[in-house]
């Protein structure tokens, strides 16, 4: 996998430079600023784009915007956004549009690496991984509406799904059988008024249904 | 009876009256002459400006010297009439030759302190001469010539005693006049050469208002400085050593149990503190706010509540920054003493701008009896939604429920 990384701080971009190259991941070209970005995704043409929010000049939200145009120019280069703080009206300008191979994760998911990993494939691959602080921001509008209908159990699987995660890894994630949360799938987009697909296309589902009924 | 004649009061009040005069005579001649280099000058209309200042510079000069003899002799401090805001010399001359307060004092020193003061001067040094003189005419008596006024022999007993009792009565009332004439120049003065006590407040109440706006704004910026140092800074380093740490917790597959327990703890630490700084962080100021405003930033508060919370923002013309950080700060604020103190199973939130204002209602069913006394961080909500010139009301029945009301202007 070839990767472009956009970091202002040195030490992090090192960092991550270090991480993943002893993961055995090619990264191509570390950037620190969006502009850079831009330029280094246009020569490199690379698989995924690793892009922190806040970078100069203004240090508030140029990184994801460079997302957002690299989503438009480029729509098959994957795009996981990191920020030291998630904000759902972020994650609702990057989710809007073609959803294929989008990550949103706050920054210090970085330290578990495993699942970082795992969630940059995940996204690479043309997946979706948003971190489960968006995905509680996005649950917290809708209180009083068909979501009420959901047990507990099934909001945890609602949360987990539209987080990204395949039906495998929310069963390992809430120790249960895999039949059990498919099961739970089921009744979730019964409930919703939704139909049930695939993995990828499930997960658009949900989002836009967390997104359009706010 | 006699006490009045040694108070301190009397003498201040004369000393005052008798160095009135000079002064007055002084400020006189000079006003006078700024009047006559005014009108010599006059068909040099380019140098009128110049010799407005010049005019209205002497005027206050004189301002201030008859300031201190008030304070010095009456103790009394007379305000300042505020001056046009500095700009160029002749531009600055011209807005204070449109003020009434320039005038007044011109006028004052030109000829009113004058003429109050030659009939206050009289008045006291009168009435202190023929008191002192016939209260003690039994004492330097015998220097007048034997037949004095009106044929009356002085040196009768009885004619001695009417020349007494006269200056008595003068010596008595000196110090009344002295007093009252005092008082009579202070009282003019400060119709003339001070804003009145209500255009003073008036003033006191703007410059405040400016300058508490301004240390509002100050802090916000400063809240916003420390939160910017720190994800620039602290943050970054913290995530740089939890990522380290979990690079080498999955890559010490073989190292021996301690160490490998050691960097599990460390690593599981490092996060934690992550964790905390970024709660800390966001409460200061989060960057969000800035960039979309307050439902993007409630939206995370309301998030990471761990009591379920309905919020809704409705909010179309953004307020200014020091109002939206402080909109924020009260939710946030009353959302962390819900989670800490009220119990509650749920809460709403409620923000909608109607017109020049912000109304914020903050909503939750649990126990109720909040109390700002109590130090739940209420008395801090209320003195910062003051400092805006806000309200608050917060209503919290033992029992429950409680509502916490805020209006915040913002025009």
């Amino acid at each position: 996998m070839r990767i472009v990384i956009a970091e202002d701080s040195v030490l992090l971009r090192e960092g991550l430079v270090r991480l993943l190259e002893v993961n055995k991941i090619d990264v191509v070209e570390a950037v620190h600023d969006a502009d850079a970005l831009l330029k280094a995704l246009e020569k490199h043409q690379p698989d995924l784009a690793l892009v922190d929010v806040r970078m100069p000049p203004t240090h508030t939200d140029e990184g994801l915007r460079a997302a957002l145009v690299a989503r438009r120019q480029w729509p098959h280069i994957a795009v996981l956004v990191l920020s030291q703080y998630v904000e759902e009206r972020y994650a609702t300008d990057l989710l809007s549009g073609d959803n294929r191979g989008v990550g949103y994760l706050l920054k210090e998911r970085v330290a578990d690496v495993a699942e970082f990993l795992e969630a940059l494939n995940r996204v690479a691959a043309g997946g979706t991984a948003l971190d489960p602080e968006v995905v509680s921001q996005l649950m917290v509008r809708h209180r009083n509406d068909p979501l009420d209908a959901l047990t507990p159990r099934e909001r945890d699987v609602l949360q987990l799904m539209a987080e990204g995660r395949s039906n495998g890894n929310i069963a390992s994630a809430l120790f249960v059988s895999e039949s059990a949360v498919a099961k739970h799938v089921n009744n979730i987009f019964t409930k919703l008024g939704l139909t049930n697909s695939d993995d990828h296309r499930r997960v658009l589902a949900v989002l836009h249904f967390l997104k359009e009924t706010l | 009876m006699f006490h009045a004649l040694w108070a301190k009061r009397t003498w201040l009040s004369t000393i005052c009256v008798l160095s009135g005069l000079p002064v007055a005579a002084l400020s006189f001649y000079i006003i006078l002459m700024m009047f006559a280099l005014l009108w010599g000058t006059a068909v040099l209309v380019v140098t009128l400006p110049f010799m407005l200042g010049a005019l209205f510079a002497a005027s206050r000069m004189l301002t201030r010297w008859q300031r201190s003899r008030f304070a010095a002799f009456m103790d009394v401090r007379l305000g300042e009439f505020p001056r046009p805001e500095r700009q160029t010399y002749s531009r600055r001359a011209l807005a204070e030759a449109g003020q009434g307060s320039s005038w007044s004092q011109v006028v004052f020193h030109f000829f009113v302190n004058l003429l109050i003061s030659c009939v206050t001067f009289t008045f006291v040094v009168t009435f202190w001469c023929i008191g002192l003189t016939y209260s003690t005419i039994f004492a330097h008596g015998w220097l007048l010539p034997e037949k004095g006024q009106f044929g009356w022999d002085v040196h009768s007993p009885k004619i001695l005693g009417m020349y007494t009792t006269f200056g008595l009565i003068f010596l008595l009332a000196a110090p009344w006049i002295a007093r009252g004439a005092a008082a009579l120049e202070l009282g003019i003065a400060k119709g003339m050469l001070a804003p009145s006590k209500e255009k003073e407040l008036a003033q006191r109440v703007d410059t405040l208002t400016e300058s508490r706006a301004a240390v509002v704004d100050a802090a916000d910026a400063e809240r916003r400085r420390i939160e910017r140092d720190l994800h620039d800074g602290a943050q970054q380093r913290l995530v740089s050593l939890a990522m380290n740490l979990g690079i080498s917790r999955a890559s010490m597959s073989d190292a021996p149990p301690e160490a490998r327990k050691a960097i599990e703890e460390a690593h599981e630490e490092a996060k934690q503190a992550l964790v905390e700084m970024r709660d800390f962080v966001r409460g200061l100021h989060p960057a969000v706010l800035n960039d979309r405003g307050l439902d993007a930033a409630l939206s995370g508060i309301a998030a990471r509540s761990p009591v379920p919370v309905q919020l809704t923002v409705n909010v179309e013309k953004r307020p200014s920054s020091t109002i939206e950080a402080v909109a924020y700060f009260v939710v946030s604020e009353a959302l962390t003493n819900i989670a800490k103190h009220a119990r509650a199973t749920r809460a709403s939130v409620d923000v909608i701008r109607r017109g020049d204002f912000l109304h914020i209602q903050i909503h939750d069913d649990g126990q109720g009896g909040a109390s700002p006394t109590q130090g739940t961080g209420l008395l801090g909500l209320a003195q910062r939604v003051a400092s805006v010139d806000g309200t608050l009301h917060l209503e919290s029945p033992i029992g429950g429920p409680t509502t916490i009301e805020a209006e915040l202007p913002c025009a």
